[in-house]
């Protein structure tokens, strides 16, 4: 915990460094300057309620692109057959850029929500099922033969076999799927929002206001970084807790 | 209690076992020999359930039981719940039991990481031997011990059997192992293998 606090402290250095030479708050203004158009945007009611837009459209796109990634991944991993046949698709949409997926959604569906959330997941879907493939590849197959013989139900199998075995790969998928698809979610809302920290930025970035800018960039990081630290890492010790003993 | 009549098992083109005739009664242990590699394991794999893709007929009771050359341990899960979520159907004081048994009374809240490779074993023992099966199928458990591990474990397998009664087939490359565990002796050998 020291340490993280002194690394950011450092990158904050940096930052008040670079404000120190560029010598124009318009360009980049020092961390402290932030202050006044932080207490604004609060005061207004629009940073809180932009970034719960943000933050639910995050929700939903993470949550389908970890279902779907997770059981598509985990049918690959398992059944090769499939995997033959699916595997060309994967590559596809891997090598898809974000953005093109964005724009047909839109073109597609409509400028709505189910457009800007469908362009998200399918954005993260492929990068869900690749990492969740490889773990279902690495299952132990002793284990498997063991739960075979002894007639383990599906359900204590799914729970207590593979998922023990799945959760390092389910954490690297959330990991990158949070830090990926916020992203996302904020290219979304500036192609096509009129709501959202991405439609925030669009417009501050129209307005040149930089100050605005980090003001609503620092705050989504902030709720992302509480959201690591508060849920991801220490479930992650929890089911890693065996390891350790 | 196990009737084996196999005509052939074949990987892709390669047969491996041909024309085995196998019956094993009740209480009875029959060792299983053969050199590494001749498809001791992948007999007993059929035998289990665990590979159907064979020719011939194999009948057993479902309530069967295997001790692998690895403890096959699930170490995210304690001593206690590695019997108990395998045998969802026992309740707790026969799991418990079970585990006095092989000496693990006093390791239940532990991790199978946190246990030597003996007690690891006898942790595999107890979850064989938990649901009194009738087939009992040993692939060469006490393989990689110190002798006198082994022959603990010898004496306990022992033990465990005569209470039990099932049928066993317990594969080993040693024949002395075989000779003290087993009534009758049969050996694999050939190309495709078959018993002699």
């Amino acid at each position: 915990m020291k340490i993280k606090a002194l690394s950011l402290t450092a990158l904050l250095s940096v930052w008040v460094v670079a404000a120190y030479l560029s010598a124009d708050p318009q360009v980049l203004p020092m961390p402290w300057a932030l202050a006044e158009p932080f207490w604004s945007e609060i005061k207004s009611g629009a940073l809180p309620f932009n970034l719960m837009m943000t933050l639910q459209r995050l929700v939903w796109a993470f949550a389908l692109a970890m279902g779907l990634g997770l059981v598509l991944g985990l049918i690959m991993g398992l059944y090769p057959a499939v995997n033959t046949w699916l595997d060309p698709w994967l590559v596809v949409f891997l090598n898809l850029p974000a953005l093109v997926l964005i724009v047909l959604c839109y073109l597609w569906i409509g400028l709505n929500e189910t457009a800007a959330i469908t362009a998200v997941t399918l954005n993260k879907i492929p990068n869900v099922a690749t990492i969740i493939r490889e773990g279902a590849r690495a299952l132990d197959s002793d284990l498997r033969a063991m739960a075979q013989v002894y007639a383990v139900p599906r359900r204590v199998y799914l729970r207590h076999f593979i998922l023990p075995q799945m959760a390092p790969y389910i954490a690297a998928a959330s990991r990158s799927g949070l830090a990926v698809i916020w992203k996302i979610v904020l290219v979304v809302e500036f192609l096509g929002r009129s709501n959202g920290v991405g439609f925030q930025i669009h417009l501050y970035f129209q307005l040149f206001e930089v100050s605005y800018v980090l003001v609503y960039s620092l705050s989504f990081i902030a709720i992302m970084l509480f959201v690591e630290w508060s849920l991801v890492q220490p479930w992650e010790r929890h089911v890693n807790r065996w390891r350790n003993a | 209690m196990i009737t084996l009549n196999l005509t052939s098992k074949s990987f892709g083109a390669t047969t491996i076992l041909r024309d085995i005739n196998l019956t094993v009664a009740k209480g009875e242990t029959v060792g299983l020999t053969g050199p590494s590699g001749i498809g001791k394991t992948t007999l007993l794999r059929l035998i289990c359930g665990i590979d159907t893709d064979y020719i011939g007929t194999i009948q057993r009771p479902d309530n069967i039981a295997i001790v692998f050359q690895e403890p096959t341990l699930l170490p995210w899960r304690s001593v206690l719940d590695n019997i108990a979520l395998v045998h969802s159907h026992l309740n707790q004081d026969a799991v418990k039991a079970v585990l006095e048994r092989v000496g693990l009374g006093n390791k239940l809240a532990q991790f199978p990481g946190q246990l030597s490779l003996g007690q690891q074993r006898r942790l595999s023992l107890a979850r064989a031997f938990a649901a009194r099966p009738d087939v009992l199928i040993l692939d060469e458990p006490f393989v990689s011990l110190h002798p006198e591990l082994a022959d603990e474990m010898f004496a306990l397998t022992e033990d465990l059997i005569r209470e039990t009664q099932p049928a066993t087939i317990f594969v080993s490359h040693n024949p002395s192992d075989t000779d003290r565990l087993a009534d009758r002796v049969l050996t694999l050998a050939g190309s495709p293998a078959t018993l002699v």
